[in-house]
């Protein structure tokens, strides 16, 4: 059973097609990467996977199960999990908050008006435990606007990886990030275990290369190139798209 | 510190009728209450949802006129009580509904509309509501046998409603569903992709929003023993929402303060002010462009500014606007 | 059969004079994403305006272009100096015109005190023209004879001049505007003293008509809501079309339907809205 498979899937605004007949397929564990030039439409194929953006045709597939009609939220409950390109912290609230009300997404208690939010100790122990992942335990009472960056970055994968996803969608997470910040945040990537497979949009080679297993090259909404990391990097269509021709 | 602060005023607030003589001014206090429920139930969206709605006087109406016919057709105060509060619950569903159709501005648009509507029914259903004449009642409820005739016992028993207000706010506010509801204020899209409901999220809170706001209509309705159209009105609904955000939505404090501030122009500075309404526009002006957070945050930010002068440690402005409007989620 | 047709014509007099009171709205609306809150206390306040000018010797043509200029100059003088401030705040914005609103309305109060004030119908327009055997009033025929001029002016100014233009690209794509070298901040400032200064004419003229009173601008400003809401926010012929639509259900649900008679007049701005939100309020081509 694959992880995640996307077939046919099209999506159109107006007269332009965005999204042409993509299919993909993502192997349980697997490190996929997609890249590709700006406008290619690898956010948007993120959009269409999360229901974020609605399909014209094609289906998703998670573990098996057909999600093309589940709504967002169910994909959150079925295991799917994202990051953004911009960043989509909650402003005026701590590091540990932002932590807490992404695991309490997954739980029955978000509709409780009554108990204490601050005493579910359970979900702040988890909510520390995933701060501690990216190391930033030790900024749990931080609120967001004191954070730098960097520093944001990783509690948005904190966030992410604190719902324990199975398949794990990461939009461009090394963007804005200083070489340092890229290390840390790719070394963070490298600890996630085969349990979590994980599929990444990425622009900076150097960075993203050393995470890629197999990698997907889209160009105008379409797979052009397809492969391991090896093939795809000595393709001559990888050449020309990116070297120009 | 803050929690001796909080008891001070509650205290001061409890004791009221003992220390002004004047029942003129007790039952200034008690509106001050009243309004400040209404404006509490107001906060709710506009304030943690993130909903500005401009209708909401329509929900107050609808319990005080509800609460006024069962009443001149001569049922309990309990009758009384519990249907004006479905009643408005029910309509604040329909509201709801209707109104969630639509983000940001049309949002507003669309619970204008409401609330206009409920406005005409309340001055042209005559047959029903008397129009402009209103609807007059002679009774105040006697809650467990005390009757509420004179000024000081109606402001005690309305302070006791208060709260609860408070206090069902405060737990509201820190519980989770509270959190969930200004994270949909915050990042409707990343809530979804979190695996909130935000649509349902917002309809109950709406719900919660209209049960208050009919508590507040059913106070209204006995302190005056009279309800008419004007109550009902557009201008009701901005009154209500300058009470929320010139206190400053999205806390606890600021709906309270800003009621205070409004009936107090209206009632007590119209003595000495002749232009209330003026001054209440200009101050709403001067808040919306100068601070936008409202008086309460603005005003904590000033007293750290102020004390950050003495001491060289850069101040974090971290609240939110007032005036946050969510956007579609789902 | 007589009622209908007073009904009737009632109904395009009215609609005639909401034209004029709900295309500056539209216009604001259309470019600048504000609901302008203000709006009734502007047509209001034109209406007080042309009443003292009226008072002191004005014809009352002239007085209703002085008093729509005047107006036109407040508006500008609010938009640049407050609305500008807030740019970008669309939520902001809609609540300053609130403020706003409560500020005018009493200082009309206190300038003018609480007493209706009635408004002659200008003297050449008094007394009733015969049309296919009914009369009509004559002032009522000349509103619409005004409104239709002005729906001409309008139209003529958007679609066929430089200055249209410029306001049409504006309202399509403020940013891309910009980037042609289009003055969008100076637009908003002049867009936003054109709709105020119709409004305010828009309030002279409806004069004999209404009267002027305190609580005018309440009564106007919702009726400037549903023409807009029902005929397309910033389309000229929308609001045109918006207007009459209005003025029969407003009059047609009086008459009627009285008990329900805002009902009607509200229900079918909420089926809209429920039913397009997203269509209304997206972007707005003039």
């Amino acid at each position: 059973m694959t992880a995640l498979e996307v077939r046919g899937l099209n999506k159109s605004f107006g007269g332009l097609r965005v999204t042409g007949g993509v299919n993909l397929i993502v192997e349980p564990g697997e490190r996929r990467l997609i890249i590709g030039q700006n406008g290619a439409g690898k956010t948007t194929l993120f959009n269409l996977i999360t229901g974020e953006l609605s399909i014209d045709a094609g289906q998703v597939l998670l573990f098996g199960s057909n999600i093309t009609r589940a709504p967002t939220r169910r994909r959150a409950h079925m295991g799917l999990a994202r990051t953004y390109q911009i960043i989509t912290l909650f402003p005026g609230e701590t590091l540990l908050r932002n932590v807490t009300l992404s695991l309490l997404g997954l739980s029955p208690l978000r509709w409780n008006p009554l108990a204490r939010l601050d005493r579910q100790q359970h979900l702040v122990d988890k909510a520390l435990a995933a701060l501690s992942r990216v190391g930033l335990q030790h900024l749990a009472d931080r609120p967001v606007a004191q954070t730098s960056y960097g520093e944001r970055r990783r509690v948005e994968i904190a966030m992410a990886l604190a719902q324990e996803p199975k398949v794990l969608l990461l939009d461009e997470p090394f963007a804005g990030l200083s070489v340092e910040e890229r290390g840390d945040v790719l070394r963070l990537i490298g600890s996630i275990p085969r349990d979590v497979t994980i599929v990444m949009i990425e622009h900076d080679m150097d960075v993203a290369l050393e995470f890629a297993e197999r990698i997907t090259l889209l160009h105008f909404g379409q797979v052009v190139v397809e492969g391991s990391r090896a093939e795809v990097v000595e393709h001559p269509r990888t050449k020309e798209i990116y070297l120009g021709a | 510190m803050k929690r001796i602060a909080i008891a001070v005023a509650l205290l001061i607030l409890a004791t009221v009728p003992l220390w002004i003589g004047n029942s003129f001014y007790i039952n200034i206090a008690a509106q001050v209450l009243i309004y400040a429920i209404f404006a509490l139930s107001l906060n709710i969206l506009a304030g943690y949802a993130g909903l500005v709605t401009l209708g909401h006087a329509g929900l107050f109406g609808v319990a005080a006129y509800t609460a006024g016919l069962l009443i001149t057709s001569g049922h309990g105060q309990l009758v009384v009580a519990l249907g004006s509060c479905a009643m408005t619950i029910a309509i604040a569903g329909v509201f709801a509904v209707l109104a969630l159709r639509g983000t940001g501005l049309g949002f507003v648009m669309i619970t204008v509309a409401l609330g206009e509507i409920c406005w005409g029914l309340a001055f042209r259903w005559i047959s029903v509501t008397n129009g402009d004449n209103g609807v007059t009642i002679n009774v105040r409820p006697h809650p467990f046998g005390f009757s509420l005739e004179s000024a000081e016992a109606f402001y005690w028993a309305t302070f006791a409603v208060f709260l609860l207000t408070i206090g069902s706010m405060a737990v509201f506010v820190a519980s989770p569903f509270g959190a969930a509801l200004r994270g949909t204020r915050d990042q409707p899209r990343r809530m979804t992709a979190l695996g909130y409901n935000v649509w349902l999220t917002r309809f109950l809170a709406f719900l919660f929003s209209g049960f208050w706001s009919a508590v507040a209509g059913l106070l209204y309705l006995y302190y005056n023993q009279f309800i008419s159209p004007e109550a009902v009105s557009l201008s009701s609904s901005a009154e209500a929402l300058l009470m929320v955000i010139a206190g400053g939505s999205g806390t606890l404090l600021g709906p309270v303060i800003g009621a205070g501030l409004v009936v107090i122009m209206k009632d007590v500075a119209s003595a000495y002010i002749s232009r209330w309404n003026f001054v209440l526009g200009a101050i709403f002006v001067l808040i919306v462009v100068f601070m936008p957070d409202g008086l309460v945050p603005g005003s904590m930010r000033a007293w750290r500014w102020l004390n950050s002068r003495r001491v060289r440690t850069p101040v974090a402005a971290t609240a939110t606007p007032a005036i946050e409007v969510a956007d579609d989620g789902a | 059969m007589n009622l209908w047709v007073i009904l009737s014509v009632n109904s395009i007099t009215f609609g005639g004079l909401l034209f004029l009171l709900s295309v500056g709205f539209a216009l604001i609306f259309g470019l600048m994403r504000i609901p302008n809150l203000t709006h009734g206390s502007l047509f209001m306040l034109g209406a007080y305006f042309g009443v003292t000018l009226i008072a002191w010797g004005f014809n009352f043509w002239a007085a209703a272009l002085v008093a729509g200029l005047g107006v036109a100059l407040f508006g500008a003088i609010v938009e640049r100096f407050i609305l500008r401030r807030l740019v970008g705040a669309e939520m902001a914005q809609v609540l300053v015109t609130l403020g706003l609103a409560f500020m005018i309305a009493d200082t009309c109060l206190m300038l003018w005190g609480g007493d209706p004030i009635s408004v002659s119908t200008p003297p050449h327009a008094v007394g009733f023209t015969r049309v296919a055997s009914v009369a009509f009033p004559t002032y009522r025929l000349v509103i619409i004879v005004i409104a239709t001029a002005i729906a001409a002016a309008l139209w003529a100014m958007i679609e066929r001049t430089r200055l249209g233009a410029r306001i049409r690209a504006a309202v399509d794509d403020p940013a891309m505007a910009r980037v042609c070298g289009i003055r969008v901040s100076s637009l908003f400032t002049l867009v936003f003293a054109l709709g105020a200064g119709l409004a305010g004419f828009a309030g002279v003229i409806g004069g004999p008509i209404l009267s002027v009173y305190p609580g005018l601008d309440q009564d106007m400003l919702p009726l400037a809501l549903v023409v807009v809401i029902l005929g397309g926010t910033g389309r000229l012929m929308g609001s045109l079309v918006g207007s009459f639509v209005v003025a029969v259900l407003y009059n047609f649900g009086q008459a009627l339907f009285p008990e329900l008679a805002y009902v009607v007049l509200f229900l079918p701005m909420l089926i809209i809205l429920v039913v397009r939100p997203q269509g209304l309020f997206g972007r707005a081509v003039l």
